[in-house]
């Protein structure tokens, strides 16, 4: 098609000119103007057609915006113009409704092939079930035994101003999605509370994540590489923060990677059955608490008045242990409480009640083991 | 009793004076009068609300408000500007003149358009009153989607009711405007002889009645699911939460034509007055606004291509979508084709319209970029769609109501406009509004997505153009505020026809009108 390959050579040269001619580089700043490539076969076919679209729709804004401003120069009344009279023609609204409608025939070609490709979740290699979360996402890999949680790994001072802010702010996380390259990876979404949408632009593409709903994506990655992305479905107050990291790699670190992470998951289960310090237990507890609390009731303690109540000093974290845990487990129905029984294990519950009964001058002294958490489940 | 008689007409020649006469007005004037005051003043506060989510995006990081607020305020923006702003002004406008076109001494069912009116007021400063409530204003978005929405807090019941007040008010002014135009035309005004105006808003009107008892159903069922244990989209009870996704654009894709065609309308007026040319194609825009509108009831999952729906659902939304293009592609064309060989000049209204064909095809382009469903799954909740909404809301609904308020100004006071103001009014306007919007296009595109308190770093350069634009339209609106009030309180004497150009029966009329239109019809040839 040789309109497309024109118009996939102008349409950078009509970017550029919108662009201020100073420090324009492609990839960062003034020079992120267009939809990226992408990785995927199907990233570079959303591509094509995104830059066919922008050219037609640009060559009959030229032919339109054209004649409106001739006729803003040459048919003016200060020029002494006489106004011709006409005021239909049967022939030219005929000429004018059938091109436009062949223009679009013409679009929808291509769009319905690259649609077809794109809802084929047939024949995958590997299977990654994705769970939205206010705010983070859950990655399982389905048959392996492996999953975990991603959470922003950008910290709470660049936030708000009190450190410098890192390349890659707010596009950072504590655990990357890996695939491997090469392989044709399906999706499965879901989320755990409100609607999500779990958009990787170099992937080509976003789908919605909902609770109670699961919906299917694909990518065939062929190059190694970090591939950053964000949540695009307003979720609340944490929207902004639940990027997406994915890590392509080649087929053998992939395994590797996975075997590391399969030794990882039953060390933690080992962690489990034993007796932790109350050191330990504040430790990890201040960990978690950043991790899946904080955004909420905030890193110290008080909460956001109206909207999210206070830990420091609250009838929950310094009244009866027992409905501490409860609270943690089952959530609160109705509210952005979320239950984080199924997502937290029984050594980290225990290790943030721990830590919430302890910090900001709660001071109850109470230890809360693993195995009471698994005695209230 | 021929005294009382007396008094009795004398009221119905002179306006009571004082709050009485807009507190009890029955007059389509003073009721078009008091929803454009209305709709200006909720522009503003739409406005501010647009400067705070601006100014939070100068940079990234958080600054001046947390992201909770920050969603309170995009879900505010949304729902000011839709249903406070845009819509009432178009009612506005078609109060002022519908009765004066068709050559009517008022509207049909005048006691019911003061209460439509009068419903605004409160329903408007229940939707505010939420900013001060315990867990803070909607902050769900405009669209109020499940679940998210049912995490609001106290906000939650004022905002629905609020919906359903806003909704009872548009059904009752579009039935008042129907039940005039089909029963109040002068002899001999056909309905193919009717003014674009006129005919754009009777679709609209029809529009209205579809779809605004749809939303309030919608939002009903969002009551009962969070305080009656209903589960319509609770997938847990055996609901789902994409219905209300589907029961909300069938709601919200009628709605934006809602706020467009009567845009329609006002440019098919300005245009040939200011081109001194008949309209070209009169009745084929009839016939395309009337396909917009039918259309417009079968596309609305293009506002969902991401839910995941069954393939052959997706190439029909797409199609069907992207044949919107046809009969907007004429419209446009008309308007084009009624500058062609005219004799031009550029006062402000003409102005205004000249930049809403021009924007709003722009705003059109990427409308037919979104349709394209496998593009659509890298644009969608982006700030593409930002830009794409934007350019048709802003500079095409909004530029429209100013060409419109330039053009009828001097009819309606019976004083000519500033000229020189309207002018800095329209460029700073015109060039501010694209530094605002049109570097959205290029962080959509790139990966910045929308309703985000706090972005990466490489999106800080466009953003801050962004925001400089933001400001400068926001301040470019205080001329279009004093050449209002300027105009109201005096200036030179306008003619009846004002404009040289200008054709229709509200130009055969005195200005400013007398305070009952047409009390004897005239005649339509």
């Amino acid at each position: 098609m040789s309109a497309y390959t024109l118009t996939r050579r102008l349409a950078p040269l009509a970017l550029l000119l919108a662009a201020p001619a100073a420090g324009a580089q492609p990839g960062s700043g003034w020079g992120l103007l267009n939809m990226p490539e992408g990785v995927t076969p199907i990233s570079r076919h959303v591509h094509d057609l995104h830059t066919l679209i922008l050219g037609i729709c640009a060559a009959i804004g030229v032919v339109v915006f054209g004649a409106i401003f001739v006729s803003i120069l040459r048919h003016r009344k200060s020029q002494g113009r006489e106004p011709a009279q006409f005021h239909e023609s049967t022939a030219i609204e005929i000429v004018w409704t059938i091109i436009p409608f062949l223009i679009l025939v013409g679009m929808a070609i291509p769009a319905t092939k690259t649609l077809i490709a794109m809802e084929d979740t047939s024949n995958p290699d590997l299977t990654i079930e994705i769970t939205g979360y206010q705010w983070k996402w859950r990655y399982d890999y389905l048959g392996e035994g492996v999953g975990f949680f991603s959470t922003l790994a950008t910290p709470q001072d660049q936030i708000y101003g009190d450190a410098p802010k890192g390349e890659h702010y707010l596009q950072e996380v504590d655990n990357p999605l890996v695939i491997p390259v090469g392989k044709k990876v399906r999706f499965v979404l879901t989320a755990n509370d409100v609607i999500h949408s779990w958009w990787v632009p170099a992937l080509g593409g976003k789908k919605d994540a909902i609770p109670g709903f699961i919906n299917e994506w694909w990518a065939r990655v062929d190059k190694p590489g970090v591939y950053r992305g964000e949540c695009a479905e307003l979720c609340g107050r944490g929207h902004a923060y639940m990027p997406i990291v994915v890590v392509a790699k080649n087929e053998d670190e992939y395994r590797q990677w996975l075997a590391a992470r399969k030794a990882e998951a039953a060390e933690a289960k080992a962690a489990a059955g034993k007796t932790w310090t109350k050191d330990e237990l504040m430790a990890r507890g201040k960990e978690v608490y950043g991790k899946f609390c904080a955004a909420c009731h905030q890193a110290n303690g008080q909460g956001v008045p109206g909207a999210f109540p206070a830990l420091k000093g609250s009838k929950v974290a310094t009244g009866p242990v027992k409905d501490h845990i409860a609270v943690v487990l089952n959530g609160r129905p109705g509210t952005a409480m979320a239950a984080f029984g199924p997502q937290l294990s029984d050594a980290d519950i225990a290790a943030v009640v721990t830590y919430e009964r302890n910090a900001w001058g709660n001071d109850t002294g109470d230890v809360v083991q693993p195995a009471d958490v698994a005695a209230a489940r | 009793m021929s005294t009382a008689t007396a008094t009795h007409e004398a009221h119905h020649e002179e306006p009571p004076r004082g709050l009485k006469r807009w507190l009890f007005t029955t007059n389509h004037k003073d009721i078009g009068t008091l929803y454009l005051v209305f709709s200006l003043i909720m522009l503003f506060v739409g406005g501010i609300m647009a400067l705070v989510i601006r100014a939070e995006l100068w940079e990234p990081g958080i600054q001046y408000v947390d992201p909770q607020f920050f969603n309170a305020m995009t879900t505010m923006h949304g729902l000011i500007m839709v249903f406070g702003a845009i819509m009432p002004a178009f009612v506005g406008l078609a109060n002022w003149l519908i009765p004066m076109m068709i050559g009517a001494p008022d509207m049909a069912l005048p006691r019911l358009n003061n209460w439509s009116f009068w419903i605004l007021p409160f329903a408007g400063a229940m939707l505010l009153s939420t900013l001060f409530m315990e867990g803070g204003a909607p902050a769900a978005g405009w669209t109020m989607y499940p679940p998210l929405v049912l995490q609001t807090g106290e906000a939650f019941p004022f905002l629905i009711f609020s919906v359903h007040l806003l909704g009872i008010s548009s059904i009752m002014g579009a039935i008042n405007i129907i039940a005039t135009i089909l029963n109040m035309r002068a002899p001999g005004m056909t309905l193919m002889k009717m003014p674009l105006f006129v005919w754009t808003w009777l679709i609209t009107a029809y529009l209205l009645i579809a779809v605004m008892p749809v939303l309030a159903g919608a939002v009903t069922m969002l009551l009962t699911d969070k305080y009656f244990g209903t589960s319509f989209f609770n997938a847990a009870g055996g609901g789902d939460p994409v219905m209300f996704q589907h029961i909300f654009w069938f709601f919200g894709h009628p709605e934006v034509y809602i706020m467009i065609l009567p845009a329609f309308g006002v440019i098919s007026q300005v245009i040939p007055t200011f081109a001194r040319k008949p309209l070209f194609g009169y009745s084929s825009m009839v016939y395309a606004t009337a396909s917009i509108a039918f259309l417009s009831f079968i596309v609305w999952a293009h506002h969902m291509f991401t839910v995941g729906m069954p393939l052959a659902g997706e190439l029909f939304f797409m199609y069907a979508t992207m044949l919107i293009a046809v009969p907007t592609g004429v419209k446009v064309f008309n308007w084009v084709a009624t500058m062609w060989r005219g004799a031009l000049t550029f006062e402000t209204p003409m102005l205004f319209a000249v930049a809403f064909v021009i924007l709003f095809t722009i705003g059109g382009f990427s409308g037919l970029m979104l349709a394209i469903a496998p593009a659509d799954f890298q644009y969608h909740d982006s700030y593409f769609v930002v830009a794409h909404f934007h350019y048709v809301l802003v500079t095409g609904a909004l530029f429209a109501i100013f060409a419109a308020v330039y053009y009828w100004l001097p009819k309606w006071t019976g004083h000519m406009y500033d000229e020189r103001l309207g002018k800095w009014h329209f460029w700073l306007s015109v060039i501010s509004v694209n530094l605002l919007y049109f570097p959205q296009h290029f962080l959509g595109l790139a990966g910045m997505p929308r309703r985000y308190a706090d972005y990466a770093v490489q999106f800080t350069e466009w953003n801050q153009v962004s925001t400089i634009g933001a400001f400068a339209f926001g301040l470019a609106q205080l001329i279009f505020v004093y050449v209002v009030w300027k105009t109201v309180r005096g200036g030179r004497k306008a003619t009846a026809q004002v404009w040289e150009g200008a054709r229709g029966l509200e130009w055969t009329l005195p200005s400013p009108p007398p305070y009952h239109s047409f009390t004897e019809a005239p005649e339509v040839k």
